[in-house]
This record gives structure tokens, sequence and C-alpha cells, in this order.
């Protein structure tokens, strides 16, 4: 008896998610902002400045979607997200886009019912090191201390490595990254691991970053993107095409500076079809033509994005690497927009 | 008597009481006693004496010697290369001379800090009455009506909104005194409970609506997520403490009832909220309501957490405030009703008072437990202090910055509770009546 008041319950909440599910670029217009999911802090990534106002990388994702959608790019509201709150906030609807550096995978994919739009950052788990302890390579890490922030993938990811190659090592659990930051200087640990992005961002805040090297092993695959609920593709496209969009206009050469120019009238077709002056790829959209336009003019392209918040000129100094264009060596490889 | 002889010398006056001994009075006295009263004592006494010098060496340099004025760390280090040399160790207040704003007032618009500070003068002021005697009676009006304009300024829309959300107690007051004159006093308080919440679903919103149109007085309305820092930890620590202690005596009284049910209701009510950690209750209020309330609804989170937050100081307070009635005497109950009076009377003029004087250490604590717990919304993505404090070091300005921002919070947590420690001193000297 209980137990099918329970499950009468959850399904009524079912069929309630599925109905806020529906028609999300509606509700998103009539309220006039987006609710974007972000970090409560993650350096380069997101994080509030003295004003209160956002900014970093995945926060330019936002910014871009609510151009497209809105026409303004400041018509955002951010929701800041834990670890444990995201995917709850995104599934009940307070968010309609979550942009918080989160991993693809097939559970979230598949059995949390959501909806990866791409990816905007090829991460990896790495090591770093202080440099006096003369390694130079994670497989000579034989009985280190490491730190390590538990609860993630990365916990996971350094049992595998660890046991892979057959040696030892003596976990030191910690709850955040700043707290990392302090018993790794203060010695607590030999090494320090997470995410490639974070290594570089904690090791550039050091007092002496070339005391510590981040070795060249990269343990695991962590392709972070945006994501939006099932039940919705209309939405899904058009956040997935923003997000190409940026990509692409990298790619073909628009950049902020020159996007008007552009836009007056080219000689290449896709960049027409991209900047609104030739086809209807805004209309298939449900959004008018500029809706990309807009959304590169928000932050710069892909590449200007990735410069401004934590490319090689940020104090975080993170190299393009696998986030490169294909035609670089890189992994960003956008569908056609024909 | 021939051969008297001269007296050599009669002392005519008192001698003045000498000084007393160096070593039996004033500081010397002192220390000999208190510290070198033996020798173990005395060499106690100098080891600790040696720890705490080692201890406030390495901190008071690094504290006092600390920078004020840089806009990043990186820029801290660079002013203190130049003043220090590169390997001294000190403090990067700059980070507190660039956020302080913010952790104090969260994301909320910085031409309208006047509103949170003044409705926190309004709320000092409002207290003064409840907290100390002696102050005339007619600013317990002022008691009534400030939680109303609390709400008003630091939310902000129009002035109608909180005004006729009060006029629904006013009505519930009115129908209590019609129908407990007409139909008991049982009657009385239903009518007391379902007129207000009648009024609140039905009339409230098309009145507020209609005369908000009509005439828009208000201030600009500022949205629960723009509150954080210590902002946020006030209005969710103060609520909690004012509603929470009406809430626990009814509960401790319910528990105390004969009535079966409101009884059992008590019990089970206080005995589940306790017995689940405040944490999972925040999860419950951020995350499992979302599923269960209609798509749309709109329910705030920030209120959300102040009813979790309520409800769980309320079922500690209700078990504090049991402590006090159980360690009644049962003459005292019985020289009330001896005496003629109904329940409620008895339990507002005879039990009550000494049950609360009883518990005053215990109720004060639940009120620092609650204050410091309103830290955890940190883990359901509120910006409280600490939750600014992550934020703050994800700038790339300020990563790495670590002490600094732990220290400052700790001290502001530290002055409130301490000032709540005072103050219940304070009231247990006053209201002491058994002359130990």
């Amino acid at each position: 008896m209980k137990k099918s008041v329970f499950l009468g319950a959850l399904t009524v909440a079912g069929l309630a998610a599925g109905v806020a599910g529906a028609a999300t670029l509606d509700d998103v217009k009539a309220r006039g902002a987006l609710n974007c999911g972000v970090t409560t802090g993650l350096v380069g990534f997101a994080a509030p400045d003295a004003n209160g106002n956002w900014d970093g990388f995945d926060v330019g994702v936002c910014r871009a979607v609510a151009a497209a959608v809105l026409g303004d790019p400041m018509a955002v509201n951010f929701v800041p997200t834990t670890g444990q709150t995201r995917f709850t906030a995104l599934a009940s609807g307070e968010i309609d886009l979550l942009a918080r550096n989160t991993t693809w995978t097939f559970s979230r994919d598949v059995d949390l019912k959501f909806e990866f739009v791409g990816i905007n950052y090829y991460d990896g788990q790495g090591f770093m090191v202080p440099k006096s302890l003369g390694v130079s390579s994670a497989k000579e890490l034989d009985g280190a201390t490491v730190c390590i922030q538990t609860g993630t993938t990365t916990e996971l990811n350094l049992a595998d490595f660890f046991r892979v190659n057959n040696i030892s090592y003596e976990p030191v659990p910690i709850e955040t990254n700043a707290e990392a930051q302090q018993q790794y200087l203060a010695g607590a640990c030999d090494v320090y691991t997470t995410d490639a992005s974070g290594l570089a961002a904690t090791r550039a805040s050091f007092e002496n970053p070339g005391d510590h090297v981040v070795l060249p092993e990269i343990i695991s695959k962590e392709p972070l993107g945006p994501l939006v609920r099932h039940g919705d593709p209309e939405w899904g496209d058009i956040a997935r095409w923003t997000l190409n969009a940026l990509i692409a206009a990298e790619e073909l050469g628009i950049t902020s500076a020159n996007i008007e120019e552009l836009s007056a009238g080219t000689n290449n077709p896709e960049i027409n079809r991209i900047l609104g002056t030739e086809g209807e790829l805004g209309a298939m959209l449900g959004l008018d033509a500029e809706w990309a336009k807009r959304a590169i003019m928000a932050g710069g392209n892909y590449g200007e994005l990735f410069e401004k918040t934590i490319g090689e000129n940020t104090p975080i100094g993170l190299a393009r690497g696998l986030n490169a264009q294909w035609t670089d060596g890189g992994l960003l490889y956008t569908p056609p927009f024909r | 008597m021939a051969n008297t002889t001269e007296t050599a010398f009669v002392r005519k006056e008192m001698l003045g009481a000498k000084e007393p001994p160096l070593t039996e009075t004033g500081i010397v006295k002192w220390a000999r006693e208190n510290l070198f009263s033996g020798w173990l004592n005395s060499i106690l006494t100098v080891l600790s004496i040696l720890f705490v010098y080692w201890v406030l060496a390495h901190i008071l340099p690094w504290m006092l010697g600390g920078i004020w004025d840089a806009s990043s760390l990186t820029e801290c280090r660079a002013i203190r290369d130049e003043i220090y040399g590169p390997d001294a160790s000190v403090a990067c207040w700059a980070v507190l001379t660039e956020r302080w704003n913010q952790l104090l007032f969260g994301f909320y618009p910085s031409e309208a800090y006047w509103r949170p500070v003044l409705a926190l003068v309004l709320f000092g002021v409002a207290v003064t009455p409840v907290l100390f005697s002696g102050i005339p009676r007619v600013f317990y009006a002022l008691t009534a009506v400030a939680p109303f304009i609390c709400y008003w300024l630091l939310w902000g829309g129009t002035i109608w909104g909180p005004i006729f959300v009060a006029l629904g107690f006013v009505l519930g007051w009115i129908a209590f005194g019609v129908v407990s004159k007409a139909a008991g006093s049982l009657a009385g308080t239903i009518a007391a409970i379902i007129v207000p919440v009648l009024y609140w679903l039905f009339l409230d919103a098309p009145i507020t609506g209609a005369l908000g149109a009509a005439m828009p007085i208000g201030l600009e309305y500022i949205p629960s997520k723009d509150f954080g820092g210590f902002m946020l930890a006030f209005i969710i620590g103060i609520t909690g403490i004012i509603l929470s202690l009406p809430l626990g005596v009814l509960l401790a009284l319910g528990r105390q009832s004969d009535l079966f049910i409101i009884n059992k209701t008590s019990v089970i009510f206080i005995e589940v909220i306790r017995g689940v950690p405040l944490i999972v209750w925040l999860f419950t209020a951020s995350l499992l309501l979302n599923y269960f309330l209609p798509p749309g609804t709109n329910f705030d989170l920030m209120l959300r957490v102040i009813i979790m937050v309520t409800l769980f100081a309320a079922a500690y307070m209700a078990e504090v405030i049991r402590g006090g009635l159980a360690a009644l005497p049962k003459g005292q109950y019985e020289g009330a009703d001896s005496l003629g009076l109904d329940y409620w009377q008895s339990m507002r003029l005879i039990i009550l008072p000494q049950a609360l004087k009883i518990s005053i250490p215990g109720i004060v604590n639940t009120f620092i437990g609650l204050f410091k717990d309103t830290t955890l919304v940190v883990f359901i993505g509120l910006l409280d202090p600490i939750g600014l404090s992550n934020a703050i070091r994800a700038t790339t300005d300020w990563n790495g910055v670590y002490w600094e921002l732990f220290i400052f919070i700790g001290l502001l947590f530290f002055i409130c509770c301490f000032s709540m420690s005072r103050y219940s001193q304070f009231l247990e000297r006053k209201l002491r009546t058994d002359h130990r």
C-alpha cells in the first residue's frame, strides 16, 4: 500500500517533470531571462567579480545562448549549483541549461535522462608534483601520498591507474580545491591530482609556480560540456548549435572584431548562413536570422572566449592542446552549417 | 618615690601601618600565588608563556604587517617583496578591502545597502523591549510591526504586500475575539486560524495587486538570489531563532499534554526532525521538494531553507524547554490549579516563566548552534559567507587566498555568538532569585 502510494507520487512527479520540460524556449522568452546553472566557483570557468557579475569560460556559453535566444547576453540568471544539486536543479526545471564543467558520461546521458549538447572543453586528469621530488613520470610515483578530492570520478580514475601500473599509493582525502592547495603546499601530500585545467589554475596561484611540475600523463578522458533535459529536443538544438556556432566562427575566422563587416555579406556561403544573410537557419531553430551573430558577439568566438578566460595570456595559462580546431590538430570539429 | 628615673621613651601615638612585604602584595603576590606557587607550576608557567610567545610571534607579524591595498594576490606579493623581501610571510587583507561588501551582502545591489542595514537597526530596536526590562510599553507596537517592515526593506516590492499580509493577523485576532465570546475559546482559536488562512488564500493577492496598480508605492524588488554573505546568515539565523522559540514552547507543551493526538503528533515531529541530520533536511528542501511541487511553482529556495532550519531548531528547542518543564516541582502545577487558573493562564503566569528561566543556557546554546549551522546552506548552492569565500577564491585575482577570508568570517561569527552568550549570562544574573 505504502509502496504504491510512493510509486504513484513518483509517477506524478515524472509527469510533472515531463510537462515542465516542454517548450523551454517559450518559458525562457516569457521569463525574459535564461536560468543557467554554473558552479559556485571554479577558476577560469565561472566566478563572480567584485560587482557580482559572473565571468568565465562556462559563463560564456550561458551568455551566448541568452544572446541567441533573447538578444541580450546579460539576460541570464546564474544559479550556483554544487556537485550534488546540479542534476536535480536541471531535472526539476529550476534551470534551463547546465554549463558547469560536467563530464559527459554514459550514465549521465542515458540513465539520468539528460542531453549533452556538445563538448566545450576536453579535460583529463593529471598529476602535479614539486620539482624537488625529481619525478618525471606518474609511473615513478610508487608509494607516494596523493591529495585527492573525495566523491569525484578522479578518485576512481586514480585507483584504476595505480592498479593497472601495479604501484601503490596512499590517498589523502580532501574536500575542496582550496583545501587541496593548502595541504599540498604544506607538504601533507607528495602529489595533487585533479583535472589538468584545475592543476594549471592551482599551480598559477602558487608563489613559485616554477617549483612545481605537471606530469605528462593524462589518465582519464573528461569531456566537459553543457547539458539540457531530455524531452525538449528543440531547446537542445538551440543550445547545441549555439555552441557549434562559436566553434565554427573560429574555424571560419569570424571574430567579434570583424563580424559587422562580415555580416554585410561575403563570398563564403557558410559564413553567410551562420550570420543570417543567406538561408533560413534561424527560422528552423525558431529564432530570428541573427541569432548566431549575437551569440558570437556576446563573448567572441570559441577561440576568443578561450583566450580571454583560460588561455595562455591569463594567469591560468592553459594551452589549446586538445581544444584546438581540428585543422590545428585538436578535437574541435563542428558539423557544417547547411 | 625619690629615685624616680626618667622614662626613656613612651610612644604617645600608634605606629602607621607598614607597607606589606613586596612579595605579599599586588601583582607580585598574585603572580606568586597563581603562577609560581611551586617548582612544577613555575616550570609549566614558563613553558606556557614561551608557547604563547611563540604562537604570537608567528601570527602577529603576519596579521599586523598585512597588505591592505592591492587588486590581486599577485600584486599583494609584489608589494610584499618590495617592503619585506621575498621570504616574508604577511597576510593579504586586500582581498577584504576589495570584497568585504560581497562577504557581507552577497550580490545585493550596492546602492541598496542601506536597506539591510536599516532593517538590522530596526530589528535591534524592536528586540530591545523583549530583551531588556524597563523599556516603555509603546515599543512593543514597534516589535509587532518590525517583521513586516524588515521584510519590505529587504525584498522591496510594493508596500501593500506586507501591509495586507499583516492585516490577516489582525483579522485573526478579531475573529478570535468575536467567536470566542459567542461559542467558547476552542471555537475562537479555530476561527482565528481559519479566517486569516482563507483571507490570505483568496483575498490578499487580488487586493494587493489592485492597490499596487492603483497606488504604486514601494521599493525596487530584489530577488532572493541576490542575497548572500552575512546578510543571508543573519536572515536565516534570526528568522529561525525568532520563530523556533514559540514553536518549541508549543511542541514542548504538546509533548507534555494528556491529549492523545496532540501528544503523539508532537513526539513524532520532534523525534523525526531531530533524528535526521540538518544537511539531509536542507537537501530535501532544495532537491526533493522540487519534484513534488507542481511545475511552474516558484517556491523560493531561501524560504524553503528558512522553514527547514526553523523546524529543525524548534525540535531541539522543544526538548530544551521540556527539560525546564520537567525540572519544576509538581507543587507549582498544583499551586496553579488551586488558584483556579485555567491551562493557558497557569502556563503563562506560573509554569513557563520558571521553566524558561531554567532553560536559558540551553536555549541560547541552541540559538548559537542554529546561527552557525546556517553555513551548511553552502552545500545546496546558496552563497553564504563560506560559499562566497569559495566564489572569491575562484576568480583568477584571488585564487590562492585562504586564511584571510576564513579569519574574517570566523571573527564575525565569533562576535555574534559571543554577544549572544554574554546576553544569556546577563539574563541569568538578572533573573536569579534563589539567593545562592
